[in-house]
């Protein structure tokens, strides 16, 4: 752990989070006061709260940082943004996080990432979400006994026609692939 | 008023009943919704935990493809996912250049380009409220919902971040009691009103997903509530869908409906509730509807029922189903 902060020096995690959020995040604002924690739906299910992990950014504990479950489990929700008394972006930061995890391949729990990979498979390739797609491929994956438990559900989305069978493909298909090549592109090496 | 409207993923399928409802009210309301021509998913939550350029630029098409309607240079969204992300593009786009950059240059790959500020990306019921106004939503009231007592449920994503405008308060917002006070609705005082429903959670860790599920459920079912109005379609996919295997994993047995926002106003204007997609809810709604005297077609075709276990005593015979 010690050689992974010398590595990568204890200010440039730091800098690196910081320029890969979109905006001003001010990360470097946090007066690690908790609020994101104690505000957090899913902090109890969390390895570090927001505020720990911020601690750690700080320190250049880079390992420990993109190992935790802590960014793959918020639910977006922004409570924590709108709380944060120093106005830090902390949802844009936890998806930044999430984002360097994936590049580095540094993640304990494959579900999660896993998960919002298959969702982009279809929007990459139709452009539009396919959910019968996502949740059957997602779940064969991941919880094969879990679609039986869900089987129910399942059939009564079917029935009442809220799932497709087929994914629905846009016209300019072409255009957007195009568009996503360049991106990837131009995306930096987070 | 005419303005760009953004459907989004959900409401081609599984919110289906939310995309007939806006439309069938769009019109008493003196609102024309014009379609984004091509429109593509706007990647959830998903894609920008991937990759951000691209995933900027996927919601940027929308934004371009919108933008090239002069006549309508309000974009309306009525799910909260799609709302957030083409706003916060939006404002991305403005408040950092490299980024507008990058995704400029992305866009014109596919021949597209995207001004920060062209567009004001609006949420379905901001537009209701602010727009139409509570008065004269109320004057198009021919069946009020008196005596249904209805729990307003915003979810996050409509409320939270401010980003510079927010058109309500972002932990106690108030634009859906006000509606459903108009449409004569009882609103149930519900102090999780802006809190999440789980997004994704139930495919990632259903102890943790199902948790912030059952919270919303039962502070319903305490308050009393017939139902709860969703504004979104990933919050009704929660409450609704996954309240049954929700019940199954805590062992509990709350039957809470759901139903968008939008059929309730349909309701309350006297329009057909099968017209506005009532009966594809999994938690049947019909008991909470004859309360006001509103007759609401059947649910979907119910799950057969599991032929009953062999009596114990009798020998492993075959069973013929039904018998």
């Amino acid at each position: 752990m010690t050689a992974t902060a010398t590595q990568e020096g204890t200010q440039s995690f730091l800098r690196r989070v910081v320029a890969a959020t979109p905006g001003d995040c001010r990360l470097e604002l946090c007066i690690q006061c908790g609020t994101c924690g104690g505000s957090c739906p899913s902090g109890a299910d969390m390895d570090h709260t927001p505020r720990a992990l911020f601690a750690l950014i700080n320190a250049g504990l880079r390992d420990e940082v993109l190992r935790s479950n802590t960014p793959w489990y918020c639910v977006s929700c922004y409570y924590c943004t709108a709380r944060c008394p120093q106005e830090v972006h902390i949802t844009d930061i936890m998806y930044t996080l999430k984002r360097i995890a994936v590049y580095e391949k540094v993640y304990d729990d494959s579900t999660a990432p896993d998960f919002s990979k298959t969702f982009i498979f279809w929007v990459e390739n139709y452009g539009r979400a396919f959910e019968l797609g996502l949740m059957g491929v997602h779940m064969l994956r991941h919880n094969p006994f879990g679609a039986f438990k869900i089987a129910g559900m399942g059939t009564g989305m079917l029935s009442r026609h809220r799932m497709a069978f087929t994914p629905t493909r846009i016209k300019g298909m072409n255009g957007l692939k195009a568009i996503l090549r360049k991106a990837k592109k131009l995306e930096r090496s987070v | 008023m005419k303005y760009s409207y953004f459907p989004g993923c959900s409401l081609e399928r599984n919110a289906l009943a939310y995309h007939h409802s806006s439309l069938a009210i769009a019109k008493p309301l003196g609102m024309e919704f014009v379609e984004v021509d091509d429109w593509n998913c706007c990647g959830a939550t998903e894609y920008v935990s991937l990759n951000l350029t691209a995933s900027y630029a996927l919601i940027a098409r929308n934004l371009a493809l919108a933008a090239k309607n002069p006549a309508a240079a309000q974009l309306v969204a009525p799910c909260s996912a799609c709302y957030l992300n083409l706003r916060k593009c939006d404002h991305y786009m403005a408040t950092s250049p490299e980024l507008a950059e990058k995704v400029n240059t992305a866009l014109g790959a596919g021949g597209l380009a995207y001004k920060a500020g062209t567009l004001k990306v609006r949420h379905l019921l901001d537009v209701i409220v602010s727009d139409v106004g509570c008065a004269a939503v109320a004057a198009q009231v021919t069946r009020p919902l008196k005596g249904l007592r209805v729990v307003p449920y915003y979810g996050c994503m409509v409320v939270r971040p401010e980003l510079g405008a927010a058109f309500d308060g972002l932990e106690q917002p108030t634009t859906l009691d006000r509606l459903l006070q108009a449409l004569g609705a009882e609103v149930v005082p519900f102090s999780l009103k802006a809190a999440c429903c789980g997004g994704h959670m139930t495919q990632i860790s259903e102890a943790t997903g199902f948790e912030m599920i059952r919270r919303l459920v039962k502070d319903a079912t305490d308050g009393r509530a017939d139902l709860i109005a969703a504004l979104c379609p990933m919050c009704q996919l929660n409450l609704d869908a996954f309240q049954g295997p929700m019940n199954k994993f805590f062992k509990t047995d709350y039957h809470m409906p759901v139903l968008y926002f939008t059929q309730l106003v349909g309701l309350a204007f006297g329009l057909d509730a099968k017209s506005l997609g009532i009966g594809s809810e999994l938690v049947d709604a019909r008991g909470a509807l004859a309360k006001i005297g509103i007759a609401a077609p059947a649910a979907g075709p119910e799950t057969p029922k599991k032929p009953p276990k062999r009596d114990d005593k009798s020998l492993p015979m075959p069973r013929m189903s039904g018998a």
